[in-house]
């Protein structure tokens, strides 16, 4: 394996890709599935191809992104601050904490039925469950975050004369920002799911969810492929581009 | 209260625990008339541990003040309770009469990578603390470049600290609390996570900072070769509660230097500081 990796270089991590379209073309062949189930790879990509160049799936990768990245504005507006309150005071974090981590570990898609009898079908509706569920997980790092603290660090900004609340902007939030990103790589991960999903929902007219939905429904499933393969990409994007901004502007994590 | 009961009160009180050690004619009864620190009915417990229980001390003035003791005897907590890190239960602590807020101090802790700010770059790190000292930006940094030129530092302070070596690091922390031109600088081990060639260079560094700056120094260390090499007064603290075993004057020119160590002088007054040292752990 050694040397595979050093004849491929950085082209390593394609060898699964490569292996996962072989079996996939084979058990195409072979027909292990129905070809009207299963197509192939090829027509697969054509249909991404096609939707994606002014289809209507290219729409739809553009709403489902506008809601995901409301959602998880909105939840960083919420969560972070929150996080920092009520991981800075031990008696707060405690009091609050068993109904933080019991509506963080309930499924998202169990109320949002609750938020459509709330505010209606509309587009309000599934950002405000997204931002919801993505809060939480924000909040609850971002308070681990300053929790942990390296105590060394508070007392020396005390020692240098920092009042009581530079303390918490020059230091606490530093040192939570690296526990921070771990919560918005989760966040906007869930906020992705919550979004989907709930793009499937009645009402629904658009997005990957709703693209996903309907191709499934009139049996095209070269584009019910091609939607959810764009979904994982979409997915896979806002990790990598949240990892990026974190080693751009967290340098120091780790080290 | 007038300075000279003040004065008066420094002298009386400070008497019996100063002079609590074995007679001996290293043990120069304590401070010297002027007291930069003032330390009275000084308590504090941790749970069910009693660590310091009317605790007296003076710190004299532009003196560099050794604290030896056994591990856990409370050297620690003593410099946290007088930089205010920890609450005492009981107690005064005066700096020139004056409380811990008026007053201009610097604290050097043994952990520098938990103590500096990564997320700073170096030159950031030092200049961070005139921040609250309403000092214009444009003195700010005048002030940096004269530590600098003073201490002959050569690193790149537009370095992150993580791309220092530990010394450097270290060096950084010790620039960071004496920017602020402090009248008290407290170090806590601060050279106990740096390997010896490293140790000794700082050491004389801060030998040299010592003399040309004449700032009052309470130096907590776990060497005792460190501890007299570097000390005025080396003062033993005996164990649970705290009491000063002994305060021992170091006589020895400065600047001293390796060759020190194998000075009849040095050497007595190490084996002397070991001697009670042991009779503390042993607990006789
Ligand atoms: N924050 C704390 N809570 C409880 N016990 C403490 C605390 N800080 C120190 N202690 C205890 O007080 C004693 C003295 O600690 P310290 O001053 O750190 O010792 P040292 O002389 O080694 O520096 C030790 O037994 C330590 O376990
Ligand atoms: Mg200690």
């Amino acid at each position: 394996m050694k040397i595979l990796s050093k004849i491929l270089g950085p082209f390593t991590p394609l060898v699964g890709v490569a292996i996962l379209l072989l079996v996939w073309q084979i058990a195409f062949w072979v027909e292990v599935v129905d070809h009207v189930l299963l197509p192939s790879p090829a027509s697969m990509f054509i249909s991404v191809w096609q939707g994606m160049t002014g289809g209507q799936l290219l729409f739809d990768f553009f709403r489902t992104i506008e809601r995901t990245a409301l959602s998880i504005l909105y939840a960083g507006i919420i969560g972070i601050p929150l996080g920092i309150i009520f991981g800075s005071s031990i008696g707060l974090y405690r009091s609050v904490e068993f109904v933080v981590d019991f509506f963080r570990s309930t499924p998202a898609s169990a109320v949002f039925p609750l938020f459509l009898a709330i505010s209606g079908p509309g587009d309000a509706t599934k950002i405000q469950v997204a931002t919801f569920g993505a809060a939480l997980v924000i909040l609850f790092n971002v308070a681990y975050g300053v929790m942990n603290a390296r105590k060394t660090r508070l007392q020396a900004a005390k020692v240098m004369g920092a009042p009581r609340f530079r303390v918490l902007t020059d230091v606490m939030l530093f040192e939570s920002l690296p526990q921070t990103f771990v919560g918005l790589r989760n966040g906007v991960s869930l906020a992705l799911i919550i979004v989907i999903v709930a793009e499937m929902f009645i009402g629904s007219v658009d997005g990957l969810g709703h693209n996903v939905l309907d191709n499934q429904m009139l049996f095209e499933m070269p584009r019910m492929y091609a939607a959810i393969f764009v979904a994982g990409a979409l997915g896979y994007s806002f990790n990598l581009l949240f990892l990026l901004i974190e080693r751009r502007y967290v340098h120091w994590s780790g080290r | 209260m007038n300075a000279s009961e003040t004065e008066q009160m420094v002298e009386d009180e400070t008497a019996p625990s100063s002079r609590a050690g074995a007679p001996s004619p290293l043990s120069a009864a304590g401070a010297s008339g002027d007291a930069h620190i003032t330390i009275r009915g000084l308590s504090k417990t941790f749970g069910d541990a009693v660590i310091y229980d009317n605790f007296d001390l003076d710190i004299p003035r532009g003196r560099f003040v050794s604290v030896f003791g056994p591990n856990g005897c409370g050297k620690s907590t003593l410099i946290n309770l007088i930089s205010g890190l920890i609450e005492p239960d009981a107690g005064t602590i005066r700096f020139d009469g004056k409380r811990l807020r008026d007053t201009n101090f610097g604290y050097v802790f043994q952990n520098y990578r938990e103590a500096l700010f990564p997320w700073m770059r170096s030159i950031d790190n030092i200049r961070y603390p005139l921040k609250f000292r309403n000092i214009p930006r444009a003195e700010q940094k005048e002030r940096v470049e004269r530590l600098v030129e003073r201490l002959g530092v050569t690193i790149d302070l537009n370095k992150y600290p993580y791309q220092m070596s530990g010394g450097q690091q270290q060096l950084v922390s010790i620039m960071r609390s004496l920017v602020i031109e402090p009248e008290v600088l407290f170090l806590d081990e601060p050279f106990s996570a740096l390997d010896y060639e490293m140790t000794l260079f700082m050491r004389d560094q801060l030998q040299a900072l010592f003399m040309d700056t004449k700032t009052t120094m309470v130096f907590v260390s776990h060497d005792l070769e460190e501890a007299v090499y570097l000390a005025d007064d080396v003062m033993l603290l005996s164990r649970g509660p705290a009491e000063v075993a002994d305060y021992v004057n170091v006589g020895i020119p400065r600047p001293r230097s390796a060759a020190t160590i194998s000075e009849d002088e040095f050497v007595r007054v190490k084996a002397h500081c070991l001697e009670i040292f042991q009779k503390l752990v042993r607990g006789t």
